[in-house]
């Protein structure tokens, strides 16, 4: 028997918990049809962690029925979601063929990241972009562009150091007008290795006590800057990018198993913690920085 | 001898592809590293060294390759002899990643700028107004210099000895200089890479 998961119309960070409660309580060799005809819009987030699912189902290859609309899909295909998607499921319905041309507001299409030479290729492909595009029509101060680049390769490098397999990352330009009336920039890194809970555990002086769990563990990595390494300079990257989002007003949240943690800025109404969120492998992290007003 | 590294130079040797001017990543600060350390040791051992590590090419770092590259450089700065380091060509933008990276471990270093020599990271006021009074100097003995601080020269020798043994500034019997204004230990000039 093959059980069908709606896919939202709108598949962001949020909105993919609902794909995550309906897969959640199948065994892991489940048949399932991911339906995806009615979305119309997904986030760089939506995105990757739909491919990331794929990943997840390997033990029977899902089946994915793409989106009817026809903006949708060509959308999705210039982010390179098919060309990766197709390793992962069985596409039902009418797939472009791949983009030649890429989105102006696609600063990084979808892009795998497995090893360290990966990174460089994201950091050299998003610098060439960014200088033609955020300092100039994005209005986002050239003073952040470094340490956007910078919170880029430390998410990434999330994926190799603790992941133990590959994953993803886009980032995307959006306008925010209804939201937050200014544009912002977004950056979605997600994998389905072994998350920040069992990584923390593999540390030799690891104890745990009652309350350790994962959101215990995302606490432990993101705010405190835990490492399962013993080298002092380790856990500086997250630290980092913490730093970077505060001072440009951004947004960081990364969920890990069954929590999720975010520093949520004063233009944002997310929880800083949700626990007891449907399991899902890996981590999943989203970076959001705003355009910045200049002060009158 | 006064060394000169560009790490971007390194960064190219050390990396297969030859595209890439940005100090991204764990394992590429080690191997960047690594070859500071190969460089600096055919060099030419001397029992005190200079090296001008130079940013000039590199269009941005990441914490994780600062902590690899510029930290651990400036932990371990040779058992076998005095290595001294002055940091050149450092952006606004690497210099955001780098002052972390220094808190962290609660290091300072000795940057080039326009304006000459400057000491950042973590430091106390002490060292700070004694490293100002050495550089006007240029090079001076503890007492003279705590004449010109108005300080007790206990205090002022205190600090000296622990920015010599950062090696943030140099020590030749009683004199104190600044590291790279004439006190590298010989002639300079020496292009490593």
């Amino acid at each position: 028997m093959t059980t069908v998961i709606n896919v939202p119309q709108s598949l962001d960070e949020n909105s993919f918990e609902q794909v995550l409660q309906q897969v959640a309580p199948l065994p892991a060799d489940a048949k399932v049809l991911l339906d995806a005809r009615h979305t119309r819009w997904a986030s760089p987030y939506g995105l990757s962690a739909l491919l990331t699912l794929g990943q997840t189902r390997d033990h029977a290859r899902p089946t994915l029925a793409v989106p009817e609309a026809d903006d949708t899909v060509s959308y999705w295909s210039r982010a390179n979601f098919f060309f990766y998607a197709d390793e992962f499921f069985e596409l039902k319905g009418v797939v472009p063929k791949r983009a030649t041309h890429s989105d102006s507001q696609v600063l990084l299409e979808l892009t795998p990241v497995s090893k360290t030479e990966d990174i460089h290729d994201v950091v050299g492909r998003i610098q060439d972009k960014t200088r033609q595009i955020i300092g100039t029509e994005l209005g986002i101060d050239p003073k952040a562009l470094g340490g956007f680049t910078m919170t880029l390769s430390e998410v990434c490098q999330n994926i190799i150091e603790h992941a133990g397999r590959g994953g993803w990352v886009m980032v995307q330009t959006y306008n925010w007008a209804k939201r937050l009336g200014r544009r912002v920039v977004v950056i979605a890194v997600c994998d389905a290795g072994v998350g920040f809970r069992t990584s923390l555990e593999s540390a030799g002086s690891h104890v745990p006590d009652d309350r350790w769990d994962d959101a215990a563990a995302l606490e432990a990595a993101v705010v405190r800057g835990v490492t399962r390494f013993r080298d002092p300079g380790r856990g500086q990257g997250l630290a980092g990018v913490r730093k970077y989002i505060g001072r440009w007003n951004g947004k960081l949240s990364v969920r890990s198993g069954t929590a999720r943690i975010a520093i949520v800025p004063d233009w944002d109404d997310d929880v800083p913690l949700e626990e007891n969120l449907p399991p899902f492998p890996g981590a999943q992290i989203q970076v959001t920085i705003p355009e910045r007003i200049p002060a009158r | 001898m006064t060394n000169h590294i560009d790490l971007g130079t390194v960064l190219r040797q050390t990396l297969s592809a030859n595209l890439y001017s940005n100090l991204v990543t764990r394992p590429t600060g080690a191997a960047v590293r690594t070859q500071i350390e190969l460089l600096l040791r055919s060099s030419g051992a001397q029992d005190r060294s200079l090296t001008v590590i130079d940013f000039s090419h590199v269009a941005m770092i990441d914490f994780s390759c600062a902590d690899e590259v510029i930290a651990k450089l400036l932990m371990r700065p040779g058992q076998e002899r005095e290595a001294y380091f002055v940091f050149r060509g450092m952006t606004d933008d690497h210099w955001d990643t780098i002052e972390t990276v220094l808190e962290r471990h609660g290091l300072a270093l000795v940057v080039e700028r326009d304006s000459g020599l400057e000491l950042v990271g973590v430091l106390e006021d002490g060292e700070r107004r004694a490293f100002q009074a050495i550089k006007r100097r240029g090079r001076a003995e503890s007492w003279e210099l705590a004449g010109d601080l108005g300080e007790p020269e206990p205090a002022v020798r205190h600090a000296l000895d622990r920015m010599c043994h950062r090696r943030l500034i140099m020590r030749h019997g009683t004199m104190y200089t600044p590291v790279g204004e004439g006190g590298g230990g010989g002639p300079s000039g020496e292009e490593v890479a």
